[in-house]
């Protein structure tokens, strides 16, 4: 019996060690978001308060008791980076959400459509496109005022665009589709054939993008905290946590290094699962 | 009603308006057709036959498609003056289409029940059973342990398979006309054979009529009543099956004639068509 494509990807996707790795990584640094998240703090031998401080104890490097040391206000770092897990894990995926829902809505209305709501539509993705985001991202936020939810929407509003195109791309190939043509001479209604027929044969391409968005959306996060346009202290976030430690960046090199790593592995991790995705859902096979 | 035939096509020309100038695809066609009939359309690649079968409901897109002259009359309503809601419920409801291509003419990510299913939700609220109903019409068109295939992919199935699952799907919303656009070009010839026995066996159980779209004159015998030949965009003969057969009015109706291989003939080339010299006599 041969498999369904859902198993073969899935299949394909399991062959795939680094992705294997690197989606085993993302699960645990979820899990332990969400019991941070919950629970607040547990019983590890580390402080639970991410935020009280112990001036006695300040910028000490990484030792038993804190293992990856203290800041400049004795606070302990492990403590805030796990609890910045939460944070900048939240954001990306929230902000993914966000610019998927417009992104996949603009891209197939456009790509379905065709003709002049098409070119109506994609001058405007255009036109966003040629906004520097940052810039646009950090005007909005100072307008509207830093807030973790502000941040979370503001990046999700500027950043569907590429979803757009990718999503106009698929739909303008899959609505010429024999099967789509069964379902008209079916009577389905657009909507139906949009979001029943056309959507799920271009989800492959589109959980790509939200795996590699992820990442993008985390880093962006941590760039607006370290400008300080992010989420406001005393909110462990990994932006936070580098903004705080760059005055000490000569003394206390673990300010910067261990939220630094945590920002990399975690990116790494997303754009190595997004990877495997990828090749695991291509028609296409090109093995190793 | 009794007097009005099914569906009419008066006069009707197709033009497609492009960027590099206007191919009329269709030109002053006119036929009509009874229920319970079966009109075999004729001809080559682009003569026009498919472009006719999708612009009886309108699945043309339109730009680029524009109808410059005719009307298509179903059960006496125009179907070219029809708003996209009355659009959608002959689509289907009244006229239902098979294609080529089964195999992508099935939604690759669905199950068969889940496709049939859609097909009756959309056209027959008044089933309940839908499981029961989508059993009972694979089991009409031939395919064997329903109830397990029902829940296969389309890529699980053999192109013959997939072939009746989509006229089951088709004949689910009980149209009055099923359209069959080469239904059989795409499936080897045996599947082919299997294909047109079971459309003639539905034929007369279901007292359907059927529009059949081919370029093959040897497999509209047995099933077609008439026959319309058509030749770039134009009926150039319409009658019925065996006199259009027998005698032949048309060179071009004869020379796609002399193209079937006839078992047991002296073994020559297979004729061809010498298109220089049809438009040289039209």
């Amino acid at each position: 019996m041969s498999e369904t494509p859902r198993q073969r990807v899935k299949r394909r996707f399991l062959e795939n060690k680094q992705g294997v790795a690197s989606a085993v990584f993302l699960l645990l640094l979820a899990i332990i978001a969400a019991l941070f998240a919950l629970f607040g703090a547990f019983h590890l031998g580390i402080p639970t308060d991410p935020n009280r401080t112990n001036l006695a104890l300040k910028l000490v490097p990484p030792s038993l008791s804190h293992w990856l040391g203290t800041d400049n206000l004795g606070r302990d770092v492990l403590t805030r980076l796990l609890h910045g897990t939460y944070i900048s894990l939240t954001v990306g995926f929230v902000a993914v959400f966000v610019s998927l829902t417009i992104g996949i809505i603009f891209g197939a209305v456009s790509g379905y459509l065709g003709g002049w709501a098409d070119d109506v539509l994609m001058r405007v993705v255009d036109a966003l496109m040629c906004f520097p985001t940052f810039p646009l991202i950090l005007t909005v936020v100072a307008y509207l005022g830093p807030s973790i939810w502000n941040v979370v929407i503001v990046i999700g509003l500027v950043s569907w665009t590429g979803t757009a195109r990718l999503v106009r791309a698929e739909f303008l190939t899959l609505r010429e589709t024999e099967y789509v043509r069964a379902a008209k001479g079916l009577g389905q209604r657009h909507a139906a054939i949009i979001f029943r027929h056309i959507l799920p044969n271009a989800a492959a391409p589109i959980v790509v993008t939200a795996v590699l968005g992820v990442p993008d959306a985390i880093l962006t996060e941590a760039g607006l905290s370290f400008l300080g346009f992010g989420v406001q202290p005393p909110q462990a976030t990994w932006g936070n946590i580098i903004t705080d430690g760059k005055a000490y960046i000569l003394d206390a090199w673990w300010l910067i290094l261990f939220p630094g790593l945590a920002i990399l592995a975690t990116a790494l991790a997303f754009y190595l699962t997004g990877e495997a995705l990828r090749r695991a859902a291509q028609t296409r096979t090109e093995r190793k | 009603m009794s007097d009005q035939p099914l569906l009419e096509v008066r006069d009707l020309s197709i033009r497609f308006a492009t960027e590099n100038g206007d191919v009329n695809a269709v030109k002053h066609v006119s036929f009509s057709l009874e229920r319970g009939e079966t009109l075999a359309i004729v001809g080559e690649s682009g003569s026009g036959k498919s472009v006719t079968a999708l612009a009886l409901t309108r699945l043309l897109p339109e730009p680029p498609t524009r109808f410059d002259t005719g009307e298509i009359l179903l059960d006496g309503r125009d179907v070219l003056k029809m708003r996209a809601r009355e659009l959608r419920e002959i689509r289907g409801g009244k006229i239902a289409y098979i294609f080529q291509e089964p195999s992508t003419s099935l939604n690759p990510v669905f199950t068969i029940r889940n496709q049939i299913a859609e097909a009756i939700k959309l056209h027959r609220s008044d089933v309940k059973d839908i499981d029961a109903e989508i059993v009972q019409w694979l089991n009409l068109v031939g395919i064997v342990e329903p109830e397990k295939r029902m829940r296969d992919y389309p890529h699980q199935l053999s192109g013959g398979m997939q072939q009746r699952a989509m006229i089951a799907m088709a004949l689910s919303c009980q149209p009055d006309l099923l359209v069959a656009d080469e239904p059989t070009t795409a499936l080897d010839v045996t599947i082919q054979a299997q294909i047109m026995a079971q459309l003639r066996e539905l034929k007369s159980k279901l007292s359907m009529s059927i529009i059949l779209i081919t370029h093959n004159f040897g497999i509209i015998s047995d099933i077609a009543d008439r026959v319309a030949v058509m030749y770039r965009g134009e009926i150039v003969e319409h009658g019925e099956t065996s006199t259009v057969l027998n005698n032949p009015q048309h060179p071009y109706t004869r020379a796609l004639i002399d193209c079937i291989p006839r078992l047991g003939a002296k073994r020559h080339r297979l004729a061809t068509i010498d298109h220089a010299a049809l438009a040289e006599a039209q």
